[in-house]
Order: structure tokens, then sequence, then C-alpha cells
């Protein structure tokens, strides 16, 4: 028996009878971060890391069946083992791995390699299949340090403010504003937009110091910010709201700002290629790491990314899912706004 | 190079005008002469040429980060920039190496004499002590072009703005052909050279695209009214016996035309006069389609001249016995160039006739017929005009045919390249022949952002094949695609080639059911 198969509901694991990241409702999900593509309404019950858990009550809804797992616990459902290790993608993200008669299979969902000093870092887990994104699976995504990052954005925060000018940056809400909250901390004053500081609230919750800042309300007027720094997420680039900004120099934080052309298309002033995916080494490292026989290459550059690692000796398949969306929508989406 | 890396950078990240002078004010204040002579130089197309062929850049950069060649095209098909995809492939440098702008292009220009094994000891420790965006600059300095992020008339007004010149002597100053060993920046741009030069064109005079025609064309008698040709505009110089014709993208082609050299050279005189380069035969227009044939190429042969003969239609005269005309009136510059016309035989060349009309309505049917002899509208000009440097409303209008338009279907996309190399923007579009689908047309432009968001998500979702740049899609998607004109064509699958199509306008309202068919898009060739 095959210990996974990839459905129309979503992945699924045959002897445990649950989904991983389903995006049709399921009477069992397992969960593995709260990102909106993998972590979707309509479940009866959600299985997830501790962390994950307030952040699904506040996008889903308070009144969700979920229970939370620490990292590296294990519990058996249908006789499958199943525990989960931190993925570094964002707080509470896992890769789960599964365990059914001498056989494992890691579904890693999305992962970084890098330690944002908010997750959790990743941990490697070794097994006989691996499930992989590749959403920056082209060997032109190369990420520098995240110190590197963190001075650059910090120096364009001063390099602002020495113009007059408010920084303001752009990135999805969940992760990625706190990651640039984080990195210019100390620099200026930080503001962020309502739908950031709901989901820093479910950071707080669970522990996590984030640097001091103040809700923006955009209703009201936001002439003091001038010289400070915001953080709104990707739905409001070019809409009214922002423009309220006083002296506003805007930079886009994602890995597709490493590409010139996606820059000069956004026009932003700054574009700051800081992702929550693993770059290309990376992506090779984990899936080395895992000493994995076979990979499956769910979203991203799978045909690419999946043809190259059938070219290393790594056997590797390609698996359509419906995950992905929120680092795309980052870049095509400005104007209907993200998945966020 | 920080200083002109800063600057490119800076361009890139903005399009608000104001921003990209400030850019090139910063640049002016940190740069040495040399360097902004080489920013000049590089910007206007006078760059040295090509020393390192791209196949062997390629071959070192795949080699150095060690990725097979179809991963080296599909990194290539996602950044649409050669120099780009490189230094991002590259791994980080281990060094800096602190030399200018200029200094670099010495190098570079160095290179030509250079064997193989030297060139690439030069380049790979070049890209060994270099950071990414100083990198990719230096792999656009090796060679092909480079765009900079502003535009011919932005950076003349940053010019002329930071050195308190006028805008139209600088288009001028910077013009015809300087080299940067010969010059220096400050002489050039203030003018120094331009008497020593007797290749200097003036700067082209355009028209807008009329507005409002009732309004403008109210006394119809102020305005000088002639057929719009669709060839290639051309400048052409005699002064002191020696012949120069400029293209209007400030090219010289002088040897593409010897039936015009060899006219003008019997004519009497010194003068610049202002036309369009159009395929003549028996004093009949031909189709666009005959003049794409004779251009950009190597040798001219005989068979070739004699299938297409090339002729000229005159409309102005910019300067007459190095006498600058350019600020005497439009009606005064035509009697002048009806006089040299009139002194001297015609062969190849003709003076752009005026056409005569009583009253609008009559001019209205002119225009609508303008197609038939293959015209593509009017051009107005007011008689008391000066002839002005680029493009200024008021003077000269051109009111073209409407376009001619075909309903089509999407079948092929692909990545565009430097700003939208993030999106899918180049389209390729097909009709009906029969049962089947026929290619007809490439199309680059026409949607807004927003929709090439939205195409580029249909393309994602529906591509059929998903290796390499292009992607075929399901053909769903119906366009109304506009064009200037249509011509026989034995290149293209479906036998015929259209001028200047463009998206008109996303069809969400048809199907594929309903888009045109062949047979009958060929009815539309005159």
């Amino acid at each position: 028996m095959r210990l996974i198969q990839f459905r129309l509901e979503g992945i699924y694991c045959v002897p445990g009878k649950f989904f991983i990241d389903p995006w049709r409702p399921v009477d069992m999900a397992l969960i593995t971060h709260g990102h909106a593509d993998h972590a979707r309404w309509g479940m009866k019950k959600y299985l997830c890391h501790h962390f994950t858990v307030p952040i699904l009550k506040s996008r889903i809804s308070p009144d969700i069946i979920v229970q939370g797992i620490g990292y590296n616990e294990s519990i058996a459902i249908n006789g499958v083992k199943v525990s989960f290790h931190p993925a570094g993608h964002i707080i509470g993200s896992a890769q789960i791995r599964l365990e059914y008669k001498g056989k494992v299979v890691v579904i890693s969902g999305d992962y970084k390699l890098q330690n944002d000093g908010l997750s959790t870092p990743f941990e490697s887990v070794k097994c006989h299949e691996y499930v992989s994104e590749s959403t920056f699976g082209l060997p032109i995504y190369q990420w520098k340090s995240v110190d590197q990052q963190n001075e650059e954005m910090s120096n364009w925060v001063v390099q602002n403010q020495s113009y007059q000018k408010t920084s303001v940056f752009v990135g999805y809400s969940l992760g990625k504003a706190q990651r640039i909250m984080k990195a210019v901390e100390g620099t200026a004053p930080l503001y962020v937009h309502y739908s950031i500081h709901k989901l820093n609230q479910a950071y707080e919750s669970v522990g996590i110091q984030l640097p001091k800042y103040e809700v923006l309300d955009f209703r009201e007027d936001v002439k003091h910010v001038n010289q400070g720094i915001v953080i709104v997420p990707p739905a409001l680039v070019d809409s009214n709201v922002i423009r309220k900004i006083p002296n506003m120099a805007y930079a886009i934080c994602s890995g597709w700002m490493t590409v010139r052309g996606a820059r000069r298309w956004r026009s932003a002033d700054a574009g700051f290629a800081i992702s929550d995916h693993a770059d290309w080494n990376d992506l090779l490292d984990a899936i080395k790491q895992s000493e994995a026989e076979k990979v499956y290459v769910t979203h991203g550059q799978t045909a690419v990314f999946s043809k190259y690692l059938n070219e290393i000796g790594i056997e590797s398949e390609e698996v359509k899912t419906e995950f992905g969306e929120e680092e795309d929508e980052a870049v095509y989406d400005k104007v209907e706004g993200s998945m966020e | 190079m920080r200083a002109f890396a800063t600057l490119v950078h800076a361009l890139d990240s903005t399009n608000k005008t104001t921003q990209k002078m400030e850019a090139v004010h910063h640049f002016f204040k940190e740069a040495d002469d040399k360097d902004k002579l080489w920013f000049l130089a590089l910007f206007s197309g006078r760059r040295p040429k090509r020393a390192v062929s791209t196949t062997l850049l390629r071959e070192w950069a795949k080699k150095i980060s060690q990725i097979p060649e179809w991963l080296f095209l599909e990194s290539y098909s996602s950044v649409g920039d050669l120099g780009e995809t490189i230094s991002l492939l590259l791994p980080e440098p281990q060094g800096y190496l602190d030399f200018s702008l200029a200094e670099w292009m010495d190098k570079i220009n160095a290179l030509a004499i250079y064997s193989d094994e030297e060139k690439k000891e030069f380049i790979l420790h070049a890209w060994n002590n270099l950071p990414h965006q100083e990198r990719f600059i230096f792999n656009k300095l090796l060679g092909g072009s480079f765009r900079l992020g502003i535009s011919t008339k932005g950076l003349i007004n940053a010019i002329s703005s930071y050195y308190n010149l006028e805008a139209s002597a600088v288009s001028h100053s910077i013009m015809g052909e300087w080299t940067v060993e010969n010059s220096n920046f400050e002489q050039l741009i203030h003018g120094e050279y331009i008497d020593s030069n007797l290749s200097k064109p003036y700067p082209f005079c355009l028209a807008y695209p009329i507005e409002d025609v009732e309004a403008t064309l109210e006394n119809l008698a102020d305005w000088q009214i002639e057929y719009k040709w669709d060839g290639i505009r051309g400048q052409v110089i005699k002064r002191n016996d020696e012949i120069f014709i400029w293209s209007r993208g400030e090219e010289l082609v002088t040897e593409q035309f010897p039936e015009i050299v060899d006219e003008i050279k019997s004519w009497e005189g010194n003068f610049v006069l202002d036309g369009e380069i159009l395929a003549i035969n028996n004093g009949g227009i031909l189709n666009f389609t005959a003049l794409q044939k004779r251009l950009n190429r190597k040798v001219l042969s005989k068979k070739i001249m004699e299938e297409v003969p090339i002729g000229m239609f005159l409309y102005d005269i910019l300067e007459f016995n190095h006498q600058d005309l350019r600020n005497e009136p439009m009606s005064l510059r035509r009697e002048i160039l009806e006089n040299l016309v009139a002194e001297n035989s015609l062969q190849n060349l003709k003076i752009s006739s005026v056409i005569q009309v009583e009253n609008l309505e009559e001019l209205k049917e002119i225009r609508e017929q303008a197609r038939d002899i293959n015209s593509e509208g009017l051009m107005l000009k007011h008689k008391n005009s000066i002839y002005h440097v680029g493009r200024k409303k008021g003077d000269w209008w051109k009111w073209k045919i409407d376009p001619l338009t075909i309903d089509a279907v999407l079948i092929y996309a692909q990545k565009g390249s430097g700003r939208r190399s993030s999106q899918y923007t180049d389209y390729t579009f097909a009709v009906r022949d029969g049962e089947n689908l026929v290619t007809i047309a490439k199309a680059y432009s026409g949607l807004t952002d927003k929709e090439i968001q939205e195409v580029s998500r249909f393309v994602n979702k529906n591509a059929v094949e998903k290796f390499g740049p292009v992607r075929t899609v399901k053909p769903e998607l119906v366009f109304e695609i506009a064009f200037e004109g249509i011509g026989w064509s034995t290149r293209h699958k479906a036998g015929v080639a259209l001028r200047f199509p463009r998206i008109l306008r996303w069809r969400k309202d048809k199907t594929v059911a309903e888009i045109d068919d062949l047979e009958e898009v060929k009815k539309l060739i005159r």
C-alpha cells in the first residue's frame, strides 16, 4: 500500500485516512503552516503546530476544531506515526513526518533554511520520500545572508530619513511583515497596517517578542508617520490609502525582486530580495540532507526543478497541487489584493 | 563604477521624470568628465564593438555555475536578459575591483587584440570581483544593447537643466559623429564641436495625433496639408559636396540608399532636407512589405535594387547655403524648397504635394481614401510653424486613417524582457483557416498592467507546454487586433504580414468561434 496519494482534495495519507494541507473540505486535515494556500476553511478537524493554532483561528474562524502539537512530538493516527518538525518558513511552520511499517514520508509544506530569528529554524528529517516545494527552483535565486539583508533594509530607512522621506515596506502580513519589523528594528518609529497587527497578536500570544509598533488607522490623518517606517500588505500597493502617507518611498520585499525586470515592473523605489522560501541551493541542500530516494515537487518551478533532480540522480516527479499562491500574488496581484 | 551603478539602479527604481532627472544630476555631481562622456556615449549608441562573443560568455558562466545548457536557458527565459542572467548565476564575488566607468571601458576596448584565453582571464577576474549590480553592468558594457531607463528627451532635459543650457542646443550638440577619445564632455554639450562636423543633423520635428479636428482646422487656409507616408523618415544633408542621410533613430543610413545619394550629388548648393524614404515604382508607393525587403541588408544586390526602387518625398528644408531656416515659417521654407526642386532635375526624388481643398468635408473624404494609395493619412502643418525640436503640440498634427482591425485568439505567450520579464506580455495570435488556426500576428502592447496580470494568470493555469520560454495556451482568449497595413508575405505561414499590429482591446464578450477567417483577412490587402 502506498503511504501517500495525490488526490483531487489534496495530499492523502492512505493508512492514516487523513489529508495534509487539503484544498477541498475533508474530515481530518494536518496543516503544515498558516498561509492561506495551505490552511483552508471547511475542514471538520485540524491538526497543526501549537503556534499555528491562533493563526488558523484568526484567519479561518475562532470556532474551528483544532488540535495543537509541539515539534518532534509524535502521535499515532490509525496506526501511522505522525510528527511535526520545524520548517523555518514562518512561525509554527512544520514538515510533517509520516511513518508506517518502516516507511517514512516527509511533507515539507513551504520551508527555508535561513534562520530569520523569528521562526524555529529548519531541521532536516531523514525519509524515503520527500514532498518539496520549488517556488524559487531556478539557480538565479540565491539569497543574501539575513544579516546582509537586514543591513541593507536598515540603511535604506536611514537614507530615506536623510531625504525627509517615509519608508514604506510591502510584504505579506503573515511572516514577511514580522521579518521586516525585526530587520529594521531601532532605526525609526514603526507603524503597521491593521491586518498585520492582527497577525502580530498571534505571534505575541505564543510568546514571540516583536519590536514595538503602532497600529496605523488609515481612516485618520496619517501625517505623523513622516520619516518613520510603515509596513503594509501587498493588497494596498497603489491604493488611495497608501497615498495618504507623506513623502513616501516604498520597497517591495519578495524573492521575485531578485530580477531587475520584476523590480522595474513594479517601479518600486526599492526591491529587497528576501523570502521565506528556500533559494536554489537551499532547496537542493534540504533534499540531499533528507536522503530521500524519491522527491515529489509540488509547486513553483516544478517542471524545471524535478527535471534537474532526475539529472543529478535523485528520482523525482512533479505533482499538480493548488499550493503556491501567496508569493505569486505578491507580484501579480497588486490590484486585487493577495490571499493574505 | 559605483556612481554609474547607482545611477542605473536609481533610473530603474522610479518612473517619475523628476526623480530620474535627480538621479542624473546626482551622477553629474559625482562622476568625472570621462565617465560622463561614456555615459552619454553608451546612451546614444556609441558603444565599442563587441570584443567577446555571447557564446563564449555563456560557456564560461555555465562552467563556473555548474549548470547544464537547458537550465541556463530556463534561467535566461525567466530573467529576460543575458547579462543579468549570467550575473545572477555566478557565485558571490571574492573581492572588489574599484575602477571608474571610463577605466572599465578602456579595459574592455583593449580586449579586441587579446586572445580568447586572455579575454577569459580578464572577464572571469572581473566577475569574481564585482558585486551583482556592477557585474550586471559590466556584462552590459561588454556589448549588446543597454537600455538605461530614461528617454532621450529625459536625458537631454537633465543635461540642459544641470548645465543651464537650451534643450534644443544640447540635443543638437550630442547628435552626430563624435567619439569619446576625441571629445570633452563639457565642450561637447556646450556645442563646441558642431561647426567642424559636416554630418551634423538637426533633431527631427515630430507631430502629435490630432485631438480636435473641427477646432484645429477652423481656418483651413492656415494649414499646409500633405499625405502622410509610411516609410523611413530621413534627413538628407549636402554640405561642401558631402552627402549624409540620417534616419530618425539618429543612424547614418547613407549607404543603404545609393539612388538618393546619386541624385542629390547632381544638385547645386548646400542644404538639409527632411522627407520620407519610400519604395516607389512608376510613381506609385509600394506596399510597406516592399521597403522592408530593402532595409538593413549588408549587400545591396542589383536584383533587389531593381525589384524595390527607392525614392524620397521631400517635405521640408532646414538649412540652405549654411543658413539655419528652422525658425522661418513653414510657408517660407516651402517656397525655398519648391525653388530648390525647380532648379534641379528630379528622378527618384519628389516634392511632397500639398493637398488643396475647399472645405473640411472634402478633406475628410481624401483621408478616407488615403489607404488606396498606400498612404496612412494626412499631415497638417501650420503655415506659420517653425521647425520644432522633437514633439510640440499645436503646430504639426498627424491625422491618421483609422486602423484595420480583426478578432484573433491568443495561442502562444512569452514572458517579456526588461521591466516586463516577470509577466507574459508577448503574445501570438491566430485566426481561423478552415478547420485550423493559423498564426496571424505577434503583439506586445495595448493592455493595461492589470490585464497583463490577468492574462499571465490564465497562461500559468492553461499552459500546455511548460519548457522553454514560449507557452502554448488553450485557444480561448479573444482580442481585437489593430494594424496600420497588410501585405502579402512569404515569410509568414498565413501568407500575410500585418504592419504595426497591437492589441486594441480584449474581447471578453467573444469566444474562439467568433474570430476572423484568413480568407476574409486577405481581402484587406491593397
